[in-house]
């Protein structure tokens, strides 16, 4: 029986709707939880914390939370649970919102401090202030550190960002990205936004019709020619690179990852040794049979074909590449295939049409 | 000036002991018919607000006949050695808090509806038990509810007359109070006494009415969510 990690099985019918899961998730890192609305997981994620009673099992790192012989109750579980609309307690201030799960946690067991709470998401100005006066993104920074303090060993976020302008997402994204960096705490983060999932998780776990469809490392899954829901248009890999030079002239940086490397338009420039991640969606590459200079498109790439899925969509295929160990993907007209013959083991040209910071 | 002051002391005595014990009483029942989905729901609500629609000379009625020598409840108080409740203070307060027992249940039971159960679940994943979220979440948010309630329970006992009649009687120190202090200066033709007395009262209602209205015209912003 493994004891590190997060074991999560549920099996259970809601009315007309069926949760049906068998997760083994790592302990650490950021873990999306990712599907259309209806696919079940905002249930699952009620069920791992015990706010919704399903028959299951929940252990997180050698801690069990949930067996065959009982439940414990939520505020017997050392978790941490953000939700989507803002929660924060009408009739208590910013401080004694924040103070409410910190003072009810043994001393012992208080390993991350008020002022460090404070410090981290930037509230030391707004501690007076009652929860109706502050914007939709204040409340959802005081909404995460009132969660972290409870030191919680499991942190789990119910599209803390959905319902926010795109402006307070894009000023929470920051604070999520350094918690996710420097607290040891695993994270689960509901959501059905490829861009959130693109720039924060480590680990993904797909969902559909309350069943999981896929799951694994980030990367891996987003390289995978056989997405499993209308992902078509957002289609597209996740790489991790690391900026190895700047050309002031053009604005652009070249980032070298395992493979290769593509220039990054950047207006200030990226420090050199800066790592990034990036996305690049399989619309924006098109390939060729040879090096082809004589156009616009700067990035080009050596890769090798890997795999085919044709006709995804009808007319449709996505081409599978990997240059060096990098995989890639390239979505295609079924003709194109045809025509240029493009079979597996094939060595041709991938033209990066555009690639984006996504981190 | 004892003999107006007495029935004023009474009747303050009662309203106040009866609004305490209903607060006792009347919360968890409101709190339970505003979150059961149980079937039984329904015929307990109705229970509850019998009182609002029977004639108080009906409930006083089967009170009387059910607190007496040979009613159930008056068995039983003289098994447990106790008095028989009809025509003494206690069997009143017994027969207020019936009587006023809709206009504790209901505000409270609007008040605990409007709570968000978001908050509720919010603080049980900050380690809070069911007691503690009673207490720190649903008490101060339901406080308008809470202070609607005890006025209206209040006034409310202070101006019951029927039940008062039937289960009380007319007993100076006793069960004598306002209502029944008036009705017996009118029945004597003390005009002059009667009219002190109902002054009295009309202006007191209007003060407690008024300060109700702005204690919660100026706490309803804290409600909303």
């Amino acid at each position: 029986m493994a004891t590190q990690g997060i074991q999560a099985r549920f099996s259970c019918q809601f009315g007309t709707f069926a949760l049906n899961v068998d997760l083994d998730l790592p302990g650490s890192g950021l873990t999306a939880l990712f599907g259309h609305s209806g696919c079940g997981k905002t249930t699952l994620l009620r069920c791992m914390a015990g706010l919704q009673a399903a028959d299951g099992i929940m252990r997180v790192n050698g801690d069990e939370w949930q067996s065959d012989c009982g439940s414990r109750p939520v505020h017997q579980r050392p978790l941490a649970y953000v939700f989507q609309e803002t929660s924060l307690f009408p009739h208590l201030s910013v401080k004694r919102n924040l103070m409410y799960g910190y003072k009810r946690i043994p001393q012992s067991e208080r390993q991350i401090t008020f002022d460090q709470a404070v410090a981290w998401l930037g509230l030391s100005h707004l501690l007076s202030r009652m929860p109706e006066k502050l914007s939709g993104g204040e409340r959802q920074r005081v909404a995460i550190a009132r969660a972290l303090l409870t030191s919680p060993r499991l942190l789990l976020l119910d599209e803390p960002l959905s319902a926010l302008d795109q402006t307070s997402k894009q000023e929470i994204m920051p604070y999520l990205e350094a918690l996710r960096d420097n607290l040891a705490i695993p994270m689960l983060y509901v959501s059905h936004s490829t861009a959130e999932v693109a720039r924060l998780a480590d680990h993904i776990v797909m969902m559909d019709g309350g069943r999981v469809v896929a799951e694994g490392p980030l990367q891996q899954i987003m390289a995978r020619t056989d997405q499993p829901f209308g992902l078509e248009e957002d289609a597209g890999v996740i790489l991790d690179a690391t900026i190895s030079e700047y050309d002031a002239q053009w604005h652009l940086c070249r980032a070298d990852f395992a493979g290769g490397s593509l220039w990054v338009r950047s207006d200030e420039g990226l420090p050199i040794g800066q790592k990034i991640r990036l996305q690049v969606l399989a619309r924006d590459i098109s390939l060729a049979l040879s090096e082809q200079t004589d156009q616009s498109i700067q990035n080009l790439l050596p890769a090798t074909v890997d795999e085919i899925a044709s006709n995804v969509s009808p007319g449709t295929s996505i081409v599978r590449l990997l240059a060096g160990q990098t995989p890639f993907l390239s979505r295609l007209t079924t003709r194109a295939v045809h025509t240029l013959a493009i079979r597996p083991g094939q060595q041709l040209w991938m033209q990066v049409k555009s690639v984006a910071i996504v981190d | 000036m004892d003999i107006y002051w007495e029935p004023v002391w009474l009747t303050l005595k009662l309203a106040g002991l009866t609004t305490v014990v209903l607060l006792v009483v009347g919360t968890p029942i409101a709190w339970w018919l505003a979150r059961s989905k149980h079937w039984v729901r329904q015929p307990i609500a109705a229970i509850v607000a019998l009182p609002l629609v029977l004639p108080p000379t009906v409930l006083g009625f089967y009170l009387l006949v059910l607190l007496g020598p040979k009613g159930m409840v008056g068995q039983l108080t003289e098994q447990l050695g106790l008095s028989l409740l009809p025509f003494t203070f206690e069997g009143l307060v017994v027969a207020s808090v019936i009587y006023s027992l809709p206009f504790t249940v209901q505000p409270l039971q609007n008040a605990f509806g409007s709570i968000n159960q978001q908050l509720l679940e919010v603080a049980s994943t900050l380690r809070a038990s069911p007691w503690d979220r009673f207490f720190s979440i649903v008490i101060p948010l339901a406080r308008p509810g809470f202070l609607t309630a005890s006025v209206l329970t209040f006034a409310h006992t202070i101006g019951e007359f029927g039940v008062v009649l039937m289960i009380g009687g007319n007993i100076p120190g006793e069960t004598k109070v306002l209502s029944v202090a008036i009705y017996d200066h009118v029945e004597s033709l003390e005009y002059a006494q009667a009219h002190w007395l109902s002054a009295g009262m009309v202006v007191f209602s209007f003060v407690v009415l008024v300060t109700l209205y702005s204690l919660n015209g100026r706490l309803q912003p804290g409600l909303v969510k």
